[in-house]
């Protein structure tokens, strides 16, 4: 009976704090509210849960999800229940889409006025059941340390992704033991990591028999830390690469095998290589419709090898020749010993020939505005980048900026580029930004903002000038949403419904910034940018944002429509490479 | 296109009938007939669903289940399995009709459950095919209510598909986060 004694108990808000140090969570980003009250008390004792107070729960998730990506750790957020939680939805689908490893943990009404419409009552489980990788409801306090066990399990293992954990608030309050699981009760969940030896042989003859492959290359190389197998194989067979948005860094910008990032904003030389390919080693990628285009069209002369860690993404969208299901660091580790024992190597010399003169013909380029005192927002972001260096960590939002700093900072090193590309979440660059920085907290974090996104969630400047994170934001401040515009101009005949932002000194971006305890500065003239840039990097204790005025026609090229063949691809505005010309 | 039956073995858990009816209907993919019940193991449930998709789309259905956490395991049965649906129908038979009626009834080793003075409500078990032309025969009678369930499947022989999927785990290494 002496153990019985022994058998301390908890509520189950302490249990969840004991479960989150247990895991070794020491971040949270979230707001308090009522139902998750109970947690937030034993939260403000914990020595090793550092919980940082947002401003609002969108900018919780997308911080978790910042700091997942340069840590590689689980990214955890907290809300309350109802709208606290509604506010986490749209960050879980945006992990979801990236694959980001997170833990999102919310409050609950308690379990007999589930049902009820209670105040603050939302399905969350129901409602995110689509968007995460697993989700959990949790209504005793017993059951606390294994769903948060298995919560962090799930998020970071096999192919990453978000988890919700929603908690009853009697369970919260509702006093237990506390046990830790020594094994997870997961007979469902096999991820498999170890590539099946025949597959491997068979994509390894493929590219024996290749004369014009191209190594296509995603965000799941990065997610595997496989960069260092990936510059491997690359080196050691000369298959040239491209790498997706996603992907940027994985394989260093500046090597002579890297082709660009393909798709509807792609490098010529990028887009080329997969049209002409005969064979796809498609590594840790989807085949994502901003990829492929019209997908009947996509590389119509290759076979694919597929490699991904989860089965239901090969020959999703399109059919692969030898699919491979495995972890890329060790798909990619066993491709290339076994190339490298058999002399095998395919001859790529005419290949890789063809399409270093693409990339020479066709180099991803942009003019100045004919109006020498406007800015070009390209040679913003390229200065930015410049300045700066490849070893800062760079966070944008969507739209044209997006594609701007894809296409101009220097991705040299894996995991230095955030950006929400699956789910094209405008608000993403602060919040992410600052998560970034609380994982990297002696990196440089630079955000590359839009107008229309920074004026979507840059309350958490607030946040965090409060609690000493100094990020970088640069708001490239066109006026308008760019890339709407943009569409509007190219598909509707120039008629700018709504978008239209008026962003002129309405909100004065310096002057909001300094009212959130941030340093605003400006630059307005094209002789002020590196100066400014520079006065920007040389504040180091405190936020700082940058508006840069930039001209509002720039657009982004290359460019392929939506829907169309990645073959109509336009360098410049009816410009497009002509490809009856191109003699292989 | 054919049509395919996958019993689907999943954790007896709540909401998981959710999870999968949702992931049909998410992903597009049309279901013909779902059913649900508990196994001889108390903690699985075993959800039997029949749909007609091309081969391709099948692959994908399966491995979007399969990435369920809370599904241990699909099967599609082959064309031999026992398919068994039921079927109550409420039937008019006037006095006169009523040997018609059941005659029919035994006909099919079906079941007379209830009968009042203008009705007789029928219990039949059986493949869709034959419960199909049980009812093609009952129409003409008039059918004033139907209630179906949806089918449930078997393979032959002495195997489970329950065995394996209940062996326990090996233990899973607590990652480090």
């Amino acid at each position: 009976m002496a153990e019985r004694a022994a058998a301390e108990e908890f509520t189950g808000a302490q249990s969840l704090v004991k479960s989150l140090e247990q895991v070794g969570a020491d971040t949270v980003f979230g707001i308090p509210g009522g139902a998750i009250l109970p947690a937030y008390d034993p939260l403000y004792d914990s020595a090793s849960v550092r919980h940082i107070l947002v401003r609002h729960e969108q900018g919780a998730g997308h911080a978790a999800e910042g700091y997942a990506m340069v840590t590689g750790k689980v990214g955890v957020c907290m809300a309350t229940s109802g709208p606290g939680a509604t506010n986490l939805v749209t960050p879980i689908a945006d992990a979801h889409m990236d694959s980001v490893p997170m833990v999102a943990i919310t409050g609950q009404v308690a379990g007999p006025s589930i049902g009820t419409d209670a105040f603050q009552e939302a399905d969350i489980r129901g409602i995110t059941m689509p968007i995460t990788k697993h989700n959990f409801l949790v209504t005793r306090p017993e059951d606390i340390p294994e769903a948060i066990a298995s919560a962090f399990h799930i998020a970071g293992t096999g192919r990453p992704g978000p988890v919700l954990v929603d908690i009853t608030k009697d369970a919260l309050q509702a006093r237990s033991s506390f046990t830790w699981p020594r094994q997870l009760n997961l007979p469902g969940y096999r991820p498999v990591t170890k590539p099946h030896g025949k597959q491997v042989r068979e994509a390894a003859k493929l590219i024996s028999e290749s004369s014009r492959p191209v190594l296509y290359v995603g965000g799941g190389v990065s997610k595997a830390r496989a960069a260092a197998e990936l510059k491997e194989l690359a080196e050691l067979t000369g298959i040239p690469v491209v790498t997706t948005l996603m992907a940027l860094g994985v394989f260093p910008d500046s090597h002579p095998q890297n082709m660009g990032m393909p798709g509807m904003h792609g490098t010529v030389p990028a887009v080329g290589a997969l049209q002409r390919a005969d064979l796809l080693i498609a590594l840790g990628t989807r085949f994502d419709d901003r990829v492929t285009g019209q997908l009947s069209t996509f590389a119509p002369l290759a076979k694919v090898i597929h490699a991904d860690i989860d089965p239901a993404e090969i020959s999703k969208n399109r059919l692969a020749d030898v699919p491979i299901v495995g972890d890329c660091k060790e798909v990619i580790a066993e491709l290339t010993s076994l190339l490298r024992a058999s002399d095998a190597l395919p001859d790529v010399t005419e290949w890789a020939r063809y399409l270093h003169d693409l990339k020479r013909r066709y180099p991803t380029g942009f003019d100045f505005p004919e109006d020498a005192r406007l800015l070009s927002p390209q040679h913003v972001i390229k200065r930015i980048g410049e300045l700066t260096g490849p070893d800062a960590y760079y966070a944008a939002g969507v739209g044209q900026h997006q594609m701007w700093a894809a296409h101009y900072l220097p991705f040299e090193i894996p995991g230095r580029w955030l950006n929400s590309g699956g789910l094209g979440t405008m608000g993403y660059c602060v919040p992410a930004a600052m998560g970034a920085k609380v994982g990297r907290p002696d990196s440089i974090v630079w955000g590359i903002d839009g107008d229309g996104c920074f004026q979507m969630t840059n309350q958490e400047l607030v946040t965090c000038a409060l609690e000493g994170i100094p990020v970088k934001i640069a708001v490239i401040n066109n006026q308008s949403l760019g890339m709407v515009r943009q569409w509007q101009t190219l598909f509707y005949e120039g008629r700018y419904s709504n978008t239209d932002l008026k962003t002129n000194r309405i909100p004065d971006f310096p002057k909001l910034a300094e009212a959130m305890g941030c340093v605003g500065l400006r630059a307005e003239d094209p002789e002020d940018v590196d100066s400014v840039i520079e006065k920007a990097l040389s504040i180091n204790d405190v936020p700082v944002v940058v508006e840069f005025v930039v001209h509002k026609d720039a657009m982004v090229w290359p460019m392929v429509a939506a829907g169309s063949s990645n073959d109509a691809i336009k360098y410049a505005r009816d410009m497009a490479p002509n490809w009856e010309e191109e003699i292989l | 296109m054919n049509t395919h039956t996958l019993s689907v073995l999943v954790e007896n858990k709540p909401g998981v009938l959710a999870r999968v009816s949702a992931l049909f209907s998410r992903r597009g993919f049309n279901i013909e007939s779902l059913a649900v019940g508990p196994t001889e193991y108390p903690h699985m449930s075993r959800i039997t669903v029949v749909v007609t998709v091309e081969e391709l789309v099948l692959e994908q259905l399966t491995k979007q289940l399969n990435k369920l956490i809370e599904v241990l395991k699909i099967v599609e049965l082959d064309p031999s399995a026992v398919r068994r649906e039921l079927i109550l129908v409420k039937v008019r038979a006037e006095p006169e009709q009523r040997g018609q009626v059941l005659e029919i009834v035994q006909l099919f080793t079906a079941k007379a459950v209830d009968v009042t003075n203008d009705a007789i409500t029928i219990e039949a078990t059986g493949s869709p095919e034959k419960l199909d032309a049980l009812l093609k025969l009952l129409e003409p009678f008039g059918i004033r209510e139907l209630v179906q369930s949806g089918l449930v499947a078997i393979g032959r022989g002495s195997r489970s598909i329950s065995d394996r999927a209940l062996r326990p785990e090996r233990p899973k290494p607590m990652r480090a986060v």
